[in-house]
């Protein structure tokens, strides 16, 4: 058996604010630009979340799916481009949060909307190398994100917030990870300056030269090192900064509608950036049956994606899915705010002192 | 159980009226509190063995520790380096100062000893203050979760509401009578009535407590000069006699407590406070009871067993707990009328209690009054401090 | 800055990990390095205990005037809560309307921010609860 996820979990905070409502303080039509988009609403953290205590809820969850001694996972990496801090590791508070401190190794990845699929790229090298300097059995990445749009800007319909953990071994696995490819060149389609409060990006620069290249050369380097073809495989999961590219991207590559309707969660919950594709990929393995063969492609901004090969095992059938919410269930619990409540959630007033 | 070596007996009072007061500094109300009850003693500074006081956050407050130096030095009892005790216990600072003079009268070590209590809390914001007063409650596993004085009075509430049909009407009325007393008592820091609707109408501070329910932060200070009976009785026309004196602990924190409906601190303070005395509850005819939240009242009535558990709303509601009714409590205005100066109250308790048994309080006299009793509380009664008084 | 202070509580504000007596059974939370009970005969052997997290509801009130650190969150719910293994806790009810918050309902800890030492300190985590 080839090393890959034996337990994953997600988090996805409990706030929804829909288009309607963000078009109506801004003067636009916030249906149209909703319809636009492909997005139905999305998901705002309390006040007090953020990507560490989402990135611990997702932990846990993958945890409540498995008998695991948590002391057993010898590596953590938190992928996210909205860290607490810029310096000390989400991943140290997760650890300590699900027991897998103190004998483990971790770190935070940032590589924009693909940190989480930079980490799941390491963790698959470590446990894969038993014999060689690492030996480390279990190993978790995580991508997590509260993604931030500046007011008034388009991307304050979709930047929303959620996370999903994938622990990693060789043993016990419910969907093989049998190869893994990545396209990185220099594409500043979207970047964040050190010390500012949001990101920018280059408007329309953002599709053709960036998202769909990147995700379409990986997907294509993938399939050419794998020699199959999209009727290959039964799903495919991709990167979904809105609810429209993804669906795009997967009729240029040659895969149909219903191979990516499980992976597609960005229409109900906005895009959790670094949680993005794994949530489609976590919506997918909540279906998937054994045999099933996923497509995975990720993509992050500056730009770079990462393509896997997934094969869901037999062990899936006893796989305790319902120990932890599902992304449909976790889509579904909402409590809806107007602007004025979301702009308290979101720490965009000056509070008194400040 | 324990018996005191000597009788001990009140002969001075003095108090500042408390209030915002702006203009006056810490150290101001502490000399105008000790000035008056020394004149009230009739005694001179030069006989004054040891002074003790009560101040639960100086430290906080105003950044100044060692307040028993600074008061000591203000009342100018330091030119004869006389000794001086700062006792904490939250808000029963007061209380908790004023048994430990009594200790040191009794015990032979010194005569004549002053005790005050002082606390000036207005010069910060009232968030700040929120945040000082929530030391007086377990900071790290309450304050730090979230939890303000006010709510963990209102998680009492609730669970009494639950479990004995206490209404929230009679809880405010606590709040109502209490300020009916107030307006009879000229140094209270709230002269004016008021009624159950506006309490029950106020600004929610932590549901079902709100504005009306919570006593105020105020500045003020309150001194009484004490002395053995035998020297009590050559200095004074009206000495008024400490028969008992009582004191339990609890959790610091609610959660380590087997009932949140109860403070068993103010129980065991109590029965001992009872039984060293030789008197039965319903021989008190008049009580200051801590009502730093108008539930706390109601609580307290039932741990100092003047009515039955679950009784304490319904005896408010009867009237039981008016001017001149079955027990006269609060007779001052209680901390939620006359104020609450965190270390000044306990003391503020004495002075109201020693005035009822003189026979000096005027419109809100209690008739035949006897024997009366004060009980200060720290925190949620994470200490209880019980005093029973007697005319001599 | 209280960084030491509250870095000694991690483990009880991530994990609600208590002690259990080795003497007598009795847990508790938060720790204690002696059993109530048990007095001196159980210095040195309390164990860690992690408590389930899952309790119910045993009063609460909604908070109107905030402690530091709490205002962006007011009202918020405060409850006391019996945890199945018996203790009691204080914690924030999260994620509903205040009008849902009954005596005896179920809750289930989640994890989430305390507060934070201003804009350049430390920010401390732990345990809130949510309505199941």
């Amino acid at each position: 058996m080839d090393s890959g996820i034996v337990s994953y979990g997600i988090y996805i905070p409990r706030y929804r604010i829909l288009p309607a409502e963000i078009g109506r303080v801004w003067g636009q039509n916030g249906t149209a630009m909703g319809k636009a988009l492909g997005i139905e609403g999305k998901s705002v953290p309390a006040p007090d979340e953020d990507t560490v205590t989402i990135s611990v809820m997702a932990a846990r969850r993958a945890l409540a799916r498995i008998d695991l001694d948590p002391s057993m996972i010898g590596a953590i990496f938190v992928g996210s481009e909205s860290h607490p801090y810029a310096v000390k590791p989400t991943a140290t508070i997760v650890a300590e949060a699900i027991g897998a401190a103190p004998v483990l190794t971790a770190a935070d990845f940032e590589f924009a909307c693909k940190a989480g699929t930079a980490g799941l790229q390491s963790v698959l090298g470590l446990v894969n190398s038993p014999d060689a300097q690492v030996p480390i059995e279990y190993a978790m990445a995580i991508g997590a994100d509260t993604s931030q749009g500046a007011p008034g800007n388009a991307l304050e319909y979709s930047a929303s917030a959620g996370g999903v953990a994938l622990l990693v071994s060789r043993e016990n696995v419910i969907a093989e990870i049998k190869h893994t490819v990545s396209y990185t060149t220099d594409t500043p389609d979207f970047w964040r300056r050190e010390g500012m409060k949001y990101p920018s990006h280059a408007e329309r620069f953002t599709g053709v030269p960036a998202y769909f290249r990147h995700e379409q050369e990986a997907a294509r380097l993938l399939m050419e090192h794998m020699g199959t073809e999209p009727s290959d495989y039964d799903y495919a999961v991709f990167h979904q900064p809105n609810g429209k590219f993804p669906v795009r991207v997967s009729k240029m590559l040659g895969f149909s509608k219903e191979q990516i309707q499980p992976g597609l969660w960005t229409p109900k919950i906005g895009n959790t950036y670094s949680a993005s594709m794994l949530m489609g990929l976590a919506g997918t393995l909540d279906v998937a049956r054994p045999g099933q063969r996923i497509l995975a492609v990720s993509y992050g901004s500056g730009a770079g994606s990462d393509a896997f090969h997934i094969e869901v095992t037999d062990l899936i059938d006893s796989y305790r899915r319902k120990s932890a919410p599902l992304v449909s269930e976790e889509a579904e619990k909402k409590i809806e705010i107007d602007y004025a409540v979301y702009i308290k959630l979101r720490g965009k007033l000056k509070m008194e002192g400040e | 159980m324990g018996r005191l070596a000597r009788e001990v007996a009140v002969i001075g009072i003095g108090q500042t009226r408390f209030d915002e007061h702006w203009n006056t500094t810490f150290r101001e109300l502490g000399i105008e509190a000790g000035y008056r009850a020394m004149e009230d003693a009739g005694i001179s500074s030069r006989m004054i063995d040891a002074l003790y006081l009560g101040n639960m956050s100086a430290g906080l407050f105003l950044d100044q520790e060692h307040i028993s130096s600074m008061i000591a030095e203000v009342v100018g009892l330091t030119e004869g380096q006389v000794p001086s005790t700062r006792v904490e216990a939250a808000g029963a600072s007061g209380g908790l100062a004023f048994r430990q003079a009594i200790l040191d009268v009794a015990s032979g070590l010194n005569d004549i000893v002053v005790v005050g209590g002082a606390e000036k809390m207005s010069d910060v914001p009232s968030s700040v203050a929120t945040e000082f007063i929530a030391a007086g409650a377990d900071q790290a596993w309450e304050g730090l979760f979230g939890a303000t004085m006010p709510s963990l009075f209102a998680l009492m509430a609730r669970k009494h509401m639950h479990d004995y049909r206490t209404t929230r009407e009679q809880i405010g009325m606590v709040a109502v009578k209490n300020h009916r007393n107030g307006s009879m008592n000229p140094l209270a820091q709230f002269q004016r009535e008021i009624t159950l609707d506006m309490v029950l109408n106020a600004p929610p501070v932590a549901e079902p407590l709100g504005v009306f329910d919570c006593a105020p932060a105020s500045d003020g200070a309150a001194a009484v000069v004490l002395c053995d009976l035998k020297t009590a009785k050559d200095l004074s026309e009206k000495p008024i006699k400490v028969i008992g004196t009582g004191q339990g602990s609890d959790s610091l924190s609610i959660s380590n407590r087997p009932d949140i409906t109860s403070m068993r601190a103010t129980k065991a303070a109590a029965n001992r406070a009872y039984e060293m005395a030789g008197v039965k509850p319903k021989d008190i005819q008049v009580a200051e009871v801590h009502d730093s939240y108008t539930i706390s009242e109601i609580i307290s009535l039932e741990d100092l067993s003047f009515f039955e558990k679950g009784d304490g709303g319904p005896a408010t509601e009867r009237g039981d707990t008016s001017l001149n009714s079955l027990i006269s409590v609060n007779t001052s205005g209680g901390l939620k009328a006359r104020g609450h100066p965190l270390g000044a109250t306990g003391i503020a308790q004495i002075t109201e209690i020693v005035q009822q048994l003189r026979g000096d309080c005027g419109e809100r006299q209690v008739r035949d009054a006897r024997f009366g009793l004060a009980q200060n509380l720290g925190g949620t009664g994470g200490t209880a401090v019980v005093h029973i008084l007697e005319v001599v | 800055m209280a960084v030491a202070r509250h870095w000694r509580q991690q483990d009880q504000r991530y994990n609600l990990a208590g002690t259990r007596c080795g003497v007598c059974g009795g847990h508790f939370f938060p720790r204690r390095l002696m059993c109530p009970v048990c007095h001196r005969k159980s210095i040195g052997k309390l164990e860690r205990f992690l408590f389930s997290g899952r309790g119910k509801i045993e009063s609460f009130t909604i908070v109107h005037d905030p402690m530091t650190g709490y205002d962006l969150q007011v009202p918020y719910i405060i409850a006391y809560i019996a945890l199945e293994e018996g203790d009691h806790v204080l914690g924030q009810i999260v994620d509903c309307d205040s009008s849902e918050v009954e005596m005896g309902r179920e809750v289930e800890m989640v994890f989430r921010k305390l507060s934070e030492e201003g804009k350049s300190g430390t920010i401390q985590y732990g345990y809130k609860f949510r309505l199941i």
